[in-house]
């Protein structure tokens, strides 16, 4: 029964990473109405920034360089965001969807290239705040503690972009945008300065999901591809632009990964792709869509 | 018709022309040359099925990599299993066939939505196929593929030949023969009845369906036909690759297939096929000189939709637009 308990939380860890992910992902479509191609080069950014920085700084507390490298993978990621947004996402609001789909995949191009110029193509190992934190026992089997850390993260996040998105002003602003843009713009609201504000926290969540994982996988050259797709997964699941279904996706997607691993190890992924597809054919605004 | 034949007259002989050029290409090119426009050629096929989907019928498919992995697996799946049966004109039917399958099904699902829900189911469904196509690796062979011998044509067999030799050859001519025949296909579709119900679709939905067009049923035969040639390119495209493996399924490959119609100009009818030659050319150039080749392409993507976005053949198009208004004026 114990290790039913670790499948489920090894879910909820997957669930963590996946909502910072797919919430962002679900931020900027909503908001703008485009779909981020190059979210998974986001992650990938923050991922790389924290390795950097949790192996320069390998010598101080592990929980302390932990956070500053979080917090480093957060403004890298989200000013990379703000830069995108500006140089060249913000010409294409006008545009057709093929046009706003393909900048987006020319910026995955190029900032994936970008890492490789930054960091060099070799992997970054950073385990250091993983094995520090030591583990704890249900049953008979060790678990890391890390793996609650990380939710602990998420739930934290997720918090602040609820408290920004329902108590001020410019997170209500959003939420007016992503209803109905043209009432907004005609209420006076300035969506130029909040479509860039959207794709800075959207970009920013990015980073910081990927820092979240660095601890128990190296950082590579296209880590952010795996958690786009997955993240899309979510995003159709749990409907656009809403907090709500960001979380209900995001667990029923960690959870269907971590038992599926046990279950059918072979088709684990497929499994998650028929599921997505099941539920857009039946219900294309997803569960929680509007 | 009179103004068509008219318009049309000096653009064939252009066509007439580009082929003489294209029949003698083994004989100007060095090998490694021509098997690059041979792989434009397949590139070509590819995403003048694609842009039946994009230009005629409205809908951007983040997922036709599927197909033209469908069309390649079922050529390297033929040569596993039955090696006896490996004839070129045994394996373009079965690829054909496959791919119908295929794109029966994903079209199913996908045109049930347009616009961006479109897209992403696309890409939904083309990454359970990459996902099958790496996880059933006793089948597929997995992430390393499958090699793809040199086919028996019209009876003869070419083994122990060398597969530059095969490609200056014969296969060649094969080739060239498919593409003109598959450009041939697709200009008589987009000009059929059907191809002009596809883009009053496109046009305006509720309009069409009060006319009687059968919305959701046209997009699915759209989606078939344009995954068939998705496959046929496909299979063409193994033989001069000589190998295949998923990463032609994965959704990077599919955005490279959107690239390259945009490239050229997806309101073209010529565009696709001019763009798929130019970006075979572009990666190979750019893998040639640096490692950071994404780099160089992402930068030309991001350049091209922001100062050219109707492409290299539809901005020829407004040029020669504007000087024979200009000239005109000039008259009157």
């Amino acid at each position: 029964m114990e290790i039913w308990i670790i499948y489920i939380l090894n879910g909820m860890y997957f669930a963590s990473f996946l909502f910072l992910t797919s919430l962002g992902l679900s931020i900027i479509l909503g908001v703008m109405g485009i779909l981020n191609l190059a979210h998974g080069s986001l992650f990938a950014i923050g991922a790389f920034m924290a390795a950097f920085i949790i192996g320069a700084l390998a010598e101080k507390a592990p929980v302390t360089i932990f956070v500053i490298g979080l917090l480093a993978a957060l403004g890298v990621a989200g000013l990379m965001g703000l830069l995108l947004e500006v140089s060249i996402i913000r010409p294409m609001y006008n545009r057709a969807l093929e046009y706003q789909l393909l900048i987006t995949f020319g910026a995955l191009l190029l900032i994936e290239d970008l890492i490789k110029m930054t960091w060099g193509g070799t992997a970054y190992y950073a385990s250091k705040p993983f094995e520090m934190m030591g583990t704890f026992a249900v049953g008979a089997n060790e678990y890391p503690f890390y793996f609650l850390f990380a939710i602990l993260i998420a739930v934290i996040a997720g918090i602040g972009v609820w408290l920004i998105m329902s108590k001020t002003k410019a997170g209500i602003m959003l939420r007016a945008i992503s209803m109905d843009r043209e009432m907004a713009t005609a209420m006076g609201i300035q969506i130029r300065r909040l479509n860039t504000m959207a794709f800075g926290i959207g970009a920013a969540l990015a980073g910081l999901a990927g820092a979240l994982v660095i601890p128990t996988t190296p950082a590579l050259l296209g880590i952010g591809m795996d958690p786009l797709i997955i993240a899309f997964i979510v995003v159709v699941l749990g409907g656009l632009g809403s907090l709500k279904g960001a979380l209900v996706g995001s667990v029923i997607v960690g959870e269907t990964r971590s038992i599926g691993i046990v279950l059918f190890p072979e088709i684990e992924l497929p499994l998650l792709f028929l599921i997505a597809v099941i539920i857009l054919v039946f219900r294309p605004q997803g569960l929680f869509g509007r | 018709m009179k103004f068509h034949e008219r318009v049309m007259r000096p653009k064939f002989f252009a066509y007439l022309g580009v082929f003489i050029l294209l029949l003698f290409l083994p004989l100007l090119l060095p090998i490694y040359q021509l098997m690059l426009i041979e792989s434009g050629l397949t590139f070509a096929i590819l995403s003048l099925g694609f842009n039946l989907l994009l230009r005629y019928t409205g809908l951007l498919s983040f997922g036709h990599g599927a197909l033209f992995a469908t069309g390649a697996y079922a050529v390297g799946m033929m040569g596993e299993y039955y090696p006896q049966l490996y004839r070129i004109e045994i394996l373009i039917p079965v690829a054909l066939i496959a791919s119908l399958v295929v794109s029966a099904i994903f079209g199913f699902i996908c045109v049930r939505h347009t616009r961006i829900f479109f897209s992403i189911l696309a890409l939904a469904v083309s990454m359970v196929m990459f996902a099958l196509l790496v996880k059933l690796y006793n089948l597929t062979g997995g992430s390393d593929g499958l090699h793809i011998d040199l086919p028996i044509m019209l009876g003869k067999s070419y083994e122990g030949m060398k597969r530059f030799e095969f490609l200056s050859g014969a296969f060649y001519y094969f080739l060239l023969l498919s593409f003109v025949g598959c450009a041939i296909l697709m200009f008589a579709i987009v000009n059929s009845p059907f191809g002009k119900a596809l883009q009053s679709i496109r046009d305006n939905e509720v309009r069409a369906e009060m006319i009687g067009i059968r919305v959701r049923r046209y997009r699915w035969y759209a989606f078939i036909i344009s995954g068939m040639f998705c496959g046929f390119g496909g299979a063409l495209w193994s033989f001069v690759n000589g190998h295949v493996t998923p990463e032609i399924s994965e959704w990077v490959f599919s955005g490279e297939i959107v690239y390259m119609t945009l490239l050229g100009g997806f309101m073209v009818f010529e565009g696709p096929i001019i763009g798929a030659i130019l970006f075979t050319y572009l990666k190979l150039y750019a893998v040639s000189i640096t490692q950071y080749w994404m780099f160089i392409i992402g930068a030309t993507l991001v350049v091209l939709v922001l100062l050219l976005p109707e492409g290299i053949a539809g901005g020829f198009a407004r040029l020669a637009k504007k000087i024979k208004s200009r000239s005109a004026a000039g008259v009157a």
